[in-house]
């Protein structure tokens, strides 16, 4: 079927627009929200909708935010837009994040592993009470200060991996696979899933993850480790040829420790899942684990059976660009489309010879 | 790029530099322009390229030591310049800020001139590492304050 240009709409569009930016900036009698706030004091949803865009850039972020009126799968698109518009300097040099300049790390398996057991900036033991003081503006906060133990905090991974009862990591010389350059194949290897779920809904990565936990493809995960911080990110750029420093990001990694994997040949070790997240996210990170391992279930001889197994399900639905898109496009105007629908039932119902009350048996 | 180079070691000819470029990309613009301010004059230029503002692809490791994946992108903005002595400077700093790039790519041409060099690293570089310094010790005794120290209860009976 042809699609046919019909015009006509131009002058409420505009005012719809017009509209929404009025309404967007609300009651003039409140202060106007300034974009460094929302990156200052909203940095929770700076850090998913850096993640689900797929760009960090703090600032940007929070203007998206703002944009959106707090639509953040909104403010995500924006980003996913803009970057479009830009061109591609190079690629980082893979981030260390052993050498995470740490404001938190935990781990749920060993309580008393070198480095200790740092808290950071956390919501958990809080009462999830509401804290009317917030209300009234003027909150002075302070965070307080201890000496620093000069003491390294090696990765979880690295201190089980000593005795061999965790899975390495294993290493890949291969050019990893980028989702922005080449469309999804399948199977999907083990780059392209990692890539997919770090822009995945956090909603639908938290869903399926729970769902492992529900039993829909369990693996019996431990946070081995959760760590937050800053890291330095290289480039190689080619009119120098060695590395430099371009900056620094904040980053949240998960290492998930899950239940044994083995054979006659090789002696039971752990298996792992890992969630790599922009910002401060541990829900994220924690939940990409979840489903990276459950994806994993094919290489570790598990049998498929749940949708956080099934890679093509999981990677084609959880962009929450694409979703919205899809979804949302249902509102456009489909008056063609219906028409030949209508043609049909009409057909179909005139076929049976019933008259057009009996609607259940026309349908048959 | 070549994501197969190797970090510098010590012995590496251009460690001054990559050091000195680093500090410069992670410099707070509003610090660095603060500071220019207060040096000596930079000599004049001709903008080879840029400053422009694209993407650079962020790589993570799958299990944090293994394979390479794209991670996502950022933002980043680059300048290069020829100064009236004909050194060339180069600059490729995160975010969008292009007179942050520009000035990056101008002190990274001063400082390869051996009369300028000692000046500069004394009123810009030697300022901003200790300031880094202090961010990031700040850092480390906020996190040292959550650091928990386990206790065992005694038991009753």
């Amino acid at each position: 079927m042809a699609y046919v240009a019909v015009k006509g709409g131009e002058r409420a569009i505009d005012a719809a627009h017009a509209w929404l930016a009025a309404e967007r900036r609300g009651d003039t009698a409140v202060p106007e929200l300034e974009t460094a706030q929302i990156r200052e004091q909203l940095g929770r949803a700076v850090d998913r909708v850096m993640a689900e865009g797929s760009l960090y850039d703090p600032d940007l972020a929070a203007l998206a935010i703002k944009q959106a009126q707090g639509d953040l799968i909104e403010a995500g698109f924006l980003l996913r837009a803009l970057r479009t518009t830009l061109p591609r300097f190079g690629v980082s040099l893979p981030i260390e994040t052993e050498t995470m300049r740490l404001a938190r790390r935990i781990s749920a398996i060993f309580k008393d592993l070198p480095g200790g057991q740092v808290l950071g900036p956390t919501y958990d033991y809080t009462h999830r009470l509401l804290d009317f003081s917030l209300a009234a503006n003027g909150t002075q906060a302070t965070a307080p200060e201890a000496e620093a133990r000069d003491e390294a905090a090696p990765r979880v991974p690295d201190i089980l991996g000593r005795e061999g009862l965790l899975e390495a990591d294993g290493a890949s010389a291969a050019e990893p696979f980028d989702l922005t350059r080449a469309p999804l194949t399948f199977p999907a290897s083990r780059d392209a899933r990692l890539q997919g779920l770090a822009r995945g809904d956090e909603g639908f990565l938290l869903g399926l993850g729970y769902s492992t936990q529900r039993g829909y493809g369990n693996n019996h995960p431990f946070v081995g480790e959760l760590r937050v911080g800053e890291v330095d990110v290289e480039i190689v750029p080619p009119e120098l040829g060695f590395s430099v420093c371009i900056g620094t990001v904040e980053l949240t990694e998960c290492q998930m420790v899950n239940q044994f994997a083995g054979s006659k040949t090789q002696p039971a070790q752990f298996t792992r899942g890992y969630g790599l997240a922009f910002g401060h996210a541990e829900r994220r990170a924690m939940a990409m684990a979840l489903v990276d391992r459950a994806l994993r279930a094919e290489e570790l001889g598990e049998a498929r059976t749940a949708p956080a197994q099934d890679a093509e399900f999981v990677l084609s639905t959880c962009d929450n660009v694409e979703a919205t898109g899809f979804v949302e496009h249902l509102k456009l105007p489909h008056y063609v489309d219906f028409q030949s629908e209508l043609e049909t039932i009409r057909r179909l119902r005139g076929n049976t010879g019933k008259p057009a009350t009996s609607l259940p048996e026309a349908a048959g | 790029m070549n994501t197969a180079a190797p970090s510098l070691t010590d012995e590496h000819p251009n460690r001054a530099r990559a050091e000195w470029m680093g500090l410069l990309a992670r410099a707070r613009p509003a610090e660095l322009a603060a500071l220019l301010e207060k040096a000596q004059g930079l000599p004049g230029y001709v903008l080879l390229r840029g400053p422009e503002t694209g993407l650079v692809m962020l790589r993570g490791r799958a299990g944090g030591g293994g394979a390479p994946f794209n991670l996502g992108e950022m933002t980043a903005t680059r300048a290069s310049v020829r100064d009236a002595e004909g050194r060339i400077g180069h600059a490729t700093v995160a975010g969008r800020d292009e007179a942050h790039a520009l000035v990056a790519a101008r002190l990274d041409a001063a400082l390869q001139d051996p009369a300028r060099h000692g000046a500069l690293k004394a009123t810009i570089l030697e300022p901003l590492a200790h300031s880094e310094e202090q961010r990031r010790a700040a850092l480390a005794r906020r996190a040292a304050a959550t650091r928990v120290d386990f206790f065992a209860l005694t038991t009753q009976r």
